[in-house]
């Protein structure tokens, strides 16, 4: 009776010291863990604001007092909020939303909103990042204001939302201050991978059964513009793909790129490792793989366009770091 | 005679296609060069090649693997379709009925949306499995209906049982699809159909199957022949109709499953392809069926050389260029046949 107590008392302990570790070493190596969590002001000594009205994508909306109920369904606007403090208004998040830890996941979804559950939390202000469903008019109806956040394609317009975000909620300079934040840890870290990696070429691999690649005009791509890589994908996009075309392996290969990272390396998008991809039949004649230069990102963080990115940068700019060039 | 001619035209047109296939391509290799590599393959032939590590490996690794893929998978599609044709009497069924196509897709989505950190090739085993789940799922609730219902024929009992397993299952996918929103490109992707990332590895893979079920479908042609007459005939003239049913349908459903299993769905191919034979040929089965597998593996190889060059670099999903072509082809192949099915 007593070993296993005994034993498990251990695993404990030994759990424990490891979660400890991570937390620690997490948080010294990577400036971004600050960023995210910046530390959130009291809202009472805020200057009331309000009633603000906000340009947002949707048109202008006016919000009368400062919400203390606020849905959110969209991931990076749930990162937004947190990350601007004003986390401690958010009564519900959608089912995709899972950073940071601890937010409060609800089944609603914000590809195909349910009107009803929505108002079930009496919101005062609800934020997604497409008008699908009638989310507007219908929310609109009951008098709840909604903010339409759709995904950017440029750092700028990130950071135009997390302050948009700010203004909406009452947290408009703790969302300036963010955004500083951010621009900065990533100036830094472009800045320390200097400028040797100037015009290598990178395959960004989305999926890989069809290989679907982003091009230079997406997000990801100008976030890869900072270091001045070039696209092997731009050649072969159409106005049709959004930025996203369909590769063939013909092309990815003949295309010889010196770089490949991995946007499908979790279990969860494909499990695709550099070992995985060196062993795929023809594959071993490119550049990248020859030479090793295969990175595996988190692509959780890949596809979102929030108070995160510096650790994107950061990553992108650590796997450049051990590039020979 | 004429079934001889229909014979050279149909292998004719499937090394057409392939041939056209191994030559063009988005990485541009040199036609001179191919042809010297291609033709160093053969047996006691010794060419020396100007061709590149890399592009050999491109000629080599990628694009014949994708060749002998697509002949592979249209022949089976094909060939399934024509035997089901057969069986059920019906010029409009395909390879994907009888919940095959909807199993095959609920399969793949449950891979991919719940076992995706299982690995890559749970995929293929999943659609193949739940294509084959489908298939069986609907033979027994068909079968078992059949005995109670005033229809009679236990034939469109099948096909409507296999209709109503066909949109459970589909309710099911879209249901597990509309819950896991990442999830939905990959998704769509694999129901749209690709050959992309094919490998050796996955022509060997579903050789096993392919070789074994063509092999029984094509053995049932005269058999095939003989129901088409009526089940009350067929079993005058000694044949017994539930059983070479069970048989055919089995293989069909090996057949597809195992060409859904690498290829995603691929539609019209199965349908389209034996009325093609049939006008070459007429209507008997000993025709229609080795004539199916030869002109849908071409129709399939072009198709795949046309998904692979329209928008080259960029690809087309292989479902949307069969069916872009198929639809046309059949209603021009629509005009002038006759009556179908005896």
């Amino acid at each position: 009776m007593r070993t296993p107590q005994r034993l498990s008392a251990a695993v404990l302990v030994a759990v424990a010291a490891a979660a400890a570790l991570a937390g620690c070493s997490s948080a010294s190596s990577s400036a971004t863990a600050a960023v995210a969590h910046a530390p959130a002001k009291p809202t009472s000594n805020l200057i009331p604001v309000f009633p603000t009205t906000v340009a947002a994508p949707n048109g202008s909306v006016t919000i009368k007092r400062q919400p203390n109920r606020i849905v959110s369904l969209d991931p990076t606007a749930t990162e937004d909020l947190y990350a601007i403090g004003a986390g401690t208004q958010v009564v519900a998040v959608d089912q995709d939303s899972d950073y940071p830890p601890g937010v409060p996941v609800t089944s609603l979804s914000g590809l195909t909103p349910n009107i009803e559950a929505i108002a079930k939390y009496n919101p005062s202000l609800v934020i997604a990042s497409q008008n699908s469903g009638g989310l507007v008019s219908g929310l609109g109806k009951l008098g709840i204001p909604v903010l339409i956040e759709p995904a950017v394609s440029t750092l700028s317009g990130a950071y135009q939302q997390i302050e948009q975000i700010g203004r909406a909620t009452g947290h408009y300079n703790q969302s300036t201050e963010v955004v500083q934040n951010m621009t900065e840890v990533i100036t830094d870290s472009v800045k320390q991978a200097g400028s040797k990696y100037r015009g290598m070429t990178y395959y960004w691999e989305l999926s890989n059964d069809p290989y679907y690649s982003a091009t230079s005009a997406t997000f990801i791509g100008h976030v890869l513009d900072m270091f001045g890589l070039k696209n092997i994908a731009d050649a072969a996009s159409k106005p049709a793909d959004g930025g996203y075309p369909e590769l063939s392996q013909e092309y990815i290969v003949t295309a010889k790129p010196q770089l490949i990272f991995l946007a499908d390396n979790q279990p969860a998008d494909g499990g695709q490792t550099p070992a995985i991809v060196a062993k795929r039949p023809g594959w071993a004649g490119i550049p990248a793989v020859a030479d090793h230069d295969i990175f595996g990102l988190n692509d959780d963080i890949a596809s979102r366009w929030g108070p995160r990115l510096p650790s994107l940068v950061n990553e992108i700019a650590s796997a450049l770091a051990g590039v020979k060039s | 005679m004429r079934r001889l001619g229909a014979f050279g035209l149909a292998a004719a047109f499937l090394a057409a296609a392939m041939l056209i296939s191994a030559f063009v391509g988005a990485a541009d290799l040199n036609p001179l060069a191919t042809a010297t590599a291609l033709l160093d393959k053969i047996p006691f032939v010794s060419l020396p090649s100007s061709m590149s590590p890399l592009d050999r490996a491109v000629l080599f690794q990628i694009r014949l693997p994708r060749v002998v893929l697509g002949a592979l998978v249209g022949a089976l599609l094909a060939l399934a379709g024509a035997g089901y044709q057969g069986v059920f009497r019906n010029p409009l069924v395909d390879s994907g009925m009888l919940g095959a196509s909807a199993g095959a897709g609920l399969g793949a989505t449950l891979a991919i949306v719940d076992l995706s950190g299982a690995g890559p090739g749970v995929v293929p085993v999943a659609a193949f499995v739940g294509s084959l789940s489908g298939v069986a799922v609907a033979y027994l609730t068909g079968t078992v209906a059949s005995r109670q219902t005033v229809l009679g024929d236990g034939v469109a009992t099948l096909l409507l049982a296999g209709i109503a397993v066909g949109s459970f299952l589909t309710a099911v996918q879209t249901f597990l699809l509309q819950r896991s929103q990442p999830d939905i490109q990959a998704v769509y992707s694999w129901l749209l159909g690709s050959l992309s990332a094919a490998t050796w590895q996955q022509v060997t893979s579903i050789l096993p199957y392919a070789a074994v079920s063509s092999v029984v479908i094509l053995l049932h042609g005269r058999h095939l022949d003989v129901l088409a007459v009526g089940d009350e005939e067929a079993r005058a003239l000694g044949l017994r109709p539930a059983v070479v049913r069970t048989i055919v349908i089995a293989a069909c459903a090996l057949a597809a499953a195992s060409a859904v299993a690498v290829s995603g769905l691929i539609g019209f191919v199965g349908i389209v392809v034996p009325h093609v034979a049939r006008r070459l040929a007429g209507p008997s089965y000993t025709s229609v069926l080795p004539l199916s597998l030869l002109i849908g593996a071409g129709f399939l190889v072009l198709a795949d050389t046309l998904a692979r060059t329209v928008l080259s670099p960029a690809e087309l999903p292989i479902g949307v260029v069969t069916a872009l072509i198929g639809a046309p082809a059949f209603v021009w192949v629509l005009r002038g046949t006759r009556p179908v099915g005896t």
